[in-house]
């Protein structure tokens, strides 16, 4: 398990809690007493610390090492029934962005999202979580096939960005991404979408146009990363907790400003901290979210999509 | 010597009737050629020894298009507020009303509907000399009333962008306007209005992320910087030297993302020669 700064004090008494623990087991002592007062201690401190996080510190558990990415999710709730499917059809298979379908319950649905990896090779290997444009080409490709088939899509974001690369910018990076957005505004299907992890401007939004669109507790949502906002309007890095802080970029404040309609609870200390509770939350929220809205017309379903998304902004009239 | 004695004492002559005085503004353009700016402006504001696009703004460009410069503007008293007491350095309240001061414009874009070349269009025009020409609630409202607009009255839409991309003040608010416009693109796609996107120096983030590249036709300025991360972001993060001409009009034309470049001065004949043509009228001279 790895630790942020701020968990710490939390790691300290975790370990003083399994050294007494060692010691219980391996000597005569009678430790009862003692890891008792530690666990209490412990509850206390992890309840000070998760309670009151900082926006800045939920962007550091959005970006946990341990945290659950898309395929484990997917794997997690759909089991065998996931099938990967690969390619955009006319360049090459984005390892940033992945697709598939899988059931839950009795029903079919075409999952997206961009995937990171969890040590340097897979890390490399999936670009960081930074899709290309063939990565949003691919994702189009499959919701374009769910639509074919009356299929449900319900896309996973966690992106720190859509890749700024040179070859990207020769693809036409923002074509892509200005592309799914409008297909998504119409397709035919419902569309469920889920932050689970950084919500990272145009590259998060490019799978991101929803008929519900929940976040898990711990993610951020945004125009920019907190560094980059830093970096352009304080002209240094060193100002990300501020700009996190300006942004508004957590779970809850995206709801105050109606632009998700709802927070997933997470475990105590993040979702990595308890995976499987996390999946279930996760899944449970795909099927509520699809019994609302399978019921209605294509026409209805568009419709509204249209009007929730056309009606964000703030302005004087 | 009385050839040198004032007869009435003090200058007399006014400015205006000066004649031949350098008006303290010429232009000097990248390739460092100087244009007076009279000039200048006669030239649909090129240089005409280098050929250089000076960037300008919607006043201009509504000159450009609109015939005998006659056109109604819609919604303009729509201006920013600030949702998430956005602060930085400079509070965003400031930061508007300096911008507001500095340009006389109430946000970074402006909508017309106005004749060109006889037919009505709607044309939507970015400033990028408000705050970067950045696309926060206003911009993304102004361009979703525009195309409203051109749907009720069965019009083409226009958009001209020239921006930096989405406005951070506004943070996800900014972010959803690309949603929010592309809606309104949608339905102009599906009542099948002609939506042509003229991409200007400079055309990045948000803006090409969304309405600058969804254009029926997508055509741009000469030498026009068009991107979705800006070069110096590309070059910080893969470490690589940029080729010539990265990132130009010229660039995108050639990886097929603009259906052709044109000369500011053609813009009102190839823009009237498209609408006729796809809507298959009769060709306009």
């Amino acid at each position: 398990m790895e630790y942020l700064e701020f968990e710490l004090p939390i790691k300290e008494l975790e370990d003083q809690l399994t050294k007494c623990k060692v010691i219980g087991e391996e000597s005569d002592v009678d430790v009862s007493e003692t890891c008792k007062q530690i666990e209490k201690k412990l509850a206390v401190a992890q309840k000070e610390i998760y309670k009151n996080l900082s926006p800045w510190q939920r962007v550091q558990l959005s970006r946990h090492p341990d945290r659950p990415y898309t395929l484990d999710h997917i794997r997690a709730i759909c089991g065998d029934t996931f099938l990967e499917l690969h390619g955009d059809r006319s360049f090459k298979d984005d390892k940033a962005m992945i697709g598939g379908l899988g059931k839950i319950g009795d029903q079919s649905f075409m999952f997206i999202g961009q995937q990171k990896g969890f040590n340097t090779k897979t890390r490399q290997y999936r670009n960081f979580g930074m899709a290309n444009p063939e990565g949003y080409r691919k994702a189009l490709r499959l919701m374009k096939s769910a639509e074919k088939f009356g299929i449900p899509v319900v896309t996973l974001l966690d992106t720190p960005g859509a890749y700024p690369g040179l070859e990207a910018e020769e693809r036409g990076q923002g074509e892509a991404i200005a592309r799914n957005i409008l297909e998504m505004t119409r397709l035919k299907v419902p569309i469920i979408t889920i932050i689970i992890g950084e919500g990272a401007s145009g590259g998060a939004l490019g799978i991101g146009v929803g008929d519900r669109v929940y976040m898990l507790e711990n993610t951020w949502y945004s125009v920019i990363s907190p560094e980059s906002c830093s970096s352009i309007l304080w002209r240094s890095w060193e100002y990300k907790e501020q700009a996190a802080e300006a942004l508004k970029l957590t779970a809850a404040d995206m709801k105050k400003q109606k632009l998700i309609d709802g927070i997933i609870k997470e475990p105590l200390g993040g979702a990595h901290r308890d995976r499987e509770k996390t999946f279930k939350s996760v899944s449970d929220t795909i099927v509520k979210c699809y019994d609302e809205l399978k019921n209605l017309s294509p026409k209805d379903l568009v419709s509204q999509r249209m009007d929730k998304y056309a009606q964000m902004g703030v302005y004087k009239d | 010597m009385s050839w040198f004695k004032r007869k009435t004492k003090g200058i007399t002559t006014t400015t205006e009737e000066k004649k031949d005085t350098p008006k303290g503004l010429w232009y000097k353009s990248p390739t460092g050629k100087i244009v007076d700016t009279e000039e200048l402006e006669k030239n649909y504001y090129v240089s005409p020894e280098d050929g250089y696009h000076v960037r300008i703004g919607s006043r201009e460009y509504f000159e450009i298009l609109f015939d005998d410069n006659k056109f109604k503007e819609l919604d303009a008293n729509l201006e920013s507020k600030d949702p998430l007491k956005f602060e930085d350095t400079k509070k965003y309240p400031d930061r508007l009303k300096a911008a507001q001061k500095k340009t006389k414009l109430k946000d970074a874009v402006r909508c017309a509907v106005g004749k060109s070349k006889g037919k009505e269009l709607v044309v939507a025009c970015m400033d990028f000399a408000f705050i970067g020409g950045s696309m926060g609630s206003v911009v993304g409202e102004k361009i979703a009333r525009a195309a409203d607009y051109a749907l009720k009255n069965k019009l083409p839409l226009m958009v001209i962008s020239k921006s930096g991309g989405a406005r951070m003040m506004e943070a996800a608010f900014s972010l959803m306007q690309l949603a929010k416009t592309s809606v309104k693109l949608a339905q102009l796609a599906d009542a099948q209005l002609p939506y042509i996107s003229l991409c200007t120096d400079p055309t990045t983030g948000g803006t090409t992320a969304s309405f600058a590249m969804l254009g029926d036709i997508n055509i741009a300025e000469p030498g026009a910087l068009i991107g979705f991360a800006g070069p110096r972001i590309v070059r910080d993060t893969t470490g690589k030297e940029l080729p010539e001409g990265f990132q130009t009009s010229e660039f995108l034309l050639e990886h097929g993302f603009l259906d052709f470049i044109t000369l500011r001065k053609e813009l009102k004949d190839k823009v009237n020669k498209y609408l006729d043509l796809i809507l298959n009228q009769p060709l306009r001279k």
